[in-house]
């Protein structure tokens, strides 16, 4: 898991990275013929970050988030006189 | 009765706008009464309204109106400055801020971040220097709202032949012909209806009333958006079969446009550094703290990105192609109303009426919980933390709220009628103030020897060479205003980042020689 969670860490690195796409800055293809090629990249790169995000969200997320422990939290708050 | 087509564009903007007071209404039957309920809906928001709420506060009059008028101006790359940065650094944000901040809102009863520095901190001027520098940058965030809701009504109620009012409201150009803007409802009265219906059903339906129609809003922004590009293609190609039409219109596309070859790679690069701010938007704060679980974030991190480019990619495509037709002076000289004039000129009216609810949808969806958030913050940071708690009733409280929401609302409304600039500069400002904040929000989470003095250093940072630099472009006006660093070969990168630098050094250097908040404090946001 560990391995996963630094993984995706990389993944966001490497989409930030990708993102910077100076090999397409001049490039006045037309992708299917009506897509310029800069725009079609950082689609995909969109893309790509949604799978990046759901990845995250299946090997990455806090585990400590449990719903018990916020409604335990959520009850302690309501005893001592509900929300600030 | 015999409708012209700008009446019947009005007509439609007028039932949209009917419909979401309606909903305002039937949110406020659901209303239990108490301020947790008004300003946070009790909690209830699952994943899919946490979304669209998400998705509709972040979308706003900038990616729309904006991104088509930057697009017609500079070209494709405009995607990759906002639109493809945003959605690695908003998900990164929901993910690493977002559900922290649920977390302790959850365990400690937040309502504002304000509320979470003062504790985290143990300071109580961070809250006063804060609230106005909050209230300041929500506020010009607000005004392009407007601007932009304003310039959309008139631009798509006016016509040179077929305006609504021409009779009312002429406008013509220095010759005396009229213009595409003629007979159109004016911003002062375009921007005040739209005020007075966010109000609506932000006043009624607070937070509940909020999401549901930022949810209803989005759905139709990213449909009608999605239907206008298809009709546009169409209508522009002039052929039946639609990938024809996109190819025909794009190919007439100069290459300056369809390529980066007038922008700097270094002021693309320090874009990347503008989405930070939603880390510090305080709507977006009362939203995340809406959410029933922190599951609830999922769907968010993962569709946002993809929600981005459904949006954008059109809008970037729409703003292009523009420079295919003949536009008159009046629109090519304020890009804001690219967008509307070629729904207007392309579309039917019936068509054209519903996007422009869809243009309307995307800007309303962010107003109304900038104006919740406001009301929030007042009642909660200044009423009820100096006025004391148990002094104050819920009803007062909400009733607080709503009053300073009017305040706000009109301070707004006022500005947004003065000589602004242009509505991608103006949120690029409003963004750079925020994430100028975010090495404190990040900091305040995640780093333990954060003390009080460098969180007060880092705010007075960011604010004063934020000032200095705004006020360097002309109070924004110099739209193409950029920093040259001439120390690392004369790279040209945006105020943002000598902004973000200042906040970031003040921060570190003064947490690092001052004492650091007590252990109790550190155990209860880190162990």
């Amino acid at each position: 898991m560990i391995f996963m969670k630094n993984l995706i860490w990389i993944l966001v690195f490497v989409l930030i990275a990708a993102h910077q796409d100076s090999w397409n800055w001049n490039d006045n293809t037309l992708v299917f013929g009506f897509m310029p090629m800069g725009l079609f990249y950082q689609a995909g790169i969109s893309l790509a970050a949604g799978v990046v995000w759901f990845l995250a969200s299946v090997f990455a997320w806090p585990p400590e988030l449990t719903a018990a422990e916020i409604e335990t939290a959520d009850a302690e708050i309501a005893g001592k006189g509900g929300s600030r | 009765m015999d409708l012209n087509p700008g009446q019947i564009r009005l007509a439609i903007i007028a039932i949209y706008m009917l419909s979401l007071m309606l909903l305002g209404y039937v949110a406020s039957r659901a209303f239990q009464g108490t301020k947790k309920d008004y300003l946070l809906a009790s909690h209830s928001i699952g994943p899919f309204l946490l979304l669209m709420s998400l998705f509709g506060t972040t979308m706003t009059a900038f990616a729309l109106v904006g991104s088509t008028g930057e697009a017609f101006e500079r070209g494709i790359g405009v995607y990759g400055m906002m639109a493809s940065s945003s959605g690695i650094i908003h998900s990164l944000c929901f993910f690493v801020i977002g559900v922290k901040v649920w977390k302790f809102g959850r365990q400690y009863g937040y309502s504002t971040q304000i509320q979470f520095f003062r504790e985290r901190l143990e300071s109580d001027l961070i809250g006063v220097l804060l609230f106005p520098i909050l209230i300041g940058l929500v506020i010009l965030y607000l005004v392009l709202g407007l601007m932009a809701g304003g310039t959309v009504i008139q631009a798509m109620t006016g016509d040179a032949v077929n305006g609504a009012f021409p009779a009312w409201f002429p406008a013509l150009d220095a010759r005396g012909a009229p213009t595409p803007m003629h007979g159109g409802i004016p911003p002062y009265i375009g921007g005040a209806v739209i005020c007075f219906v966010v109000l609506t059903y932000v006043y009624f339906g607070g937070m509940r009333g909020t999401a549901w129609a930022n949810a209803f809003q989005t759905i139709l922004f990213m449909s009608f958006g999605i239907v206008a590009f298809i009709a546009i293609a169409n209508r522009l190609g002039q052929t039946d079969n639609l990938l024809t039409n996109l190819q025909t219109v794009s190919s007439k596309v100069d290459a300056q446009f369809t390529t980066r070859a007038g922008m700097s790679q270094s002021e693309f690069f320090t874009y990347l550094l503008i989405p930070l701010s939603v880390g510090m938007f305080p709507h977006l704060f009362q939203h995340w703290l809406t959410a029933k679980s922190a599951a609830s974030f999922k769907l968010s991190v993962i569709c946002h990105p993809i929600f981005i480019m459904i949006v954008w990619v059109p809008c970037i495509l729409i703003g292009i192609w523009a420079h295919t037709m003949n536009l008159p002076p009046s629109i090519t000289e304020n890009a804001n109303r690219i967008l509307p004039f070629l729904v207007k000129s392309q579309l039917s009216p019936v068509l054209a009426g519903l996007v422009t609810a869809g243009i309307l949808a995307a800007i309303m969806s962010s107003l109304d919980s900038q104006f919740l958030c406001v009301g929030s913050m007042f009642t909660n940071d200044i009423v009820v933390h100096y006025g004391g708690k148990d002094r104050i009733s819920d009803k007062t409280q909400v009733t607080i709220a709503r009053g300073f929401v009017l305040l706000v609302v009109g301070l707004t409304y006022w500005l947004s009628l003065q000589n602004n600039p242009s509505i991608f500069s103006m949120g690029v400002w409003s963004f750079s103030g925020f994430a100028a904040l975010f090495p404190l929000c990040i900091a305040a989470l995640y780093w333990k020897r954060l003390t009080a003095s460098g969180a007060v250093s880092s705010i007075l940072a960011a604010m004063v060479s934020w000032l200095y630099f705004y006020r360097d472009s002309d109070w924004g006006k110099d739209a193409d205003y950029l920093i040259n660093l001439t120390f690392i070969g004369g790279l040209e990168v945006l105020p943002v980042v000598p902004i973000f630098a200042c906040s970031t050094l003040a921060m570190v250097v003064t947490s690092l020689i001052t004492h650091p908040p007590s252990k109790s404090t550190l155990q209860k946001f880190f162990d």
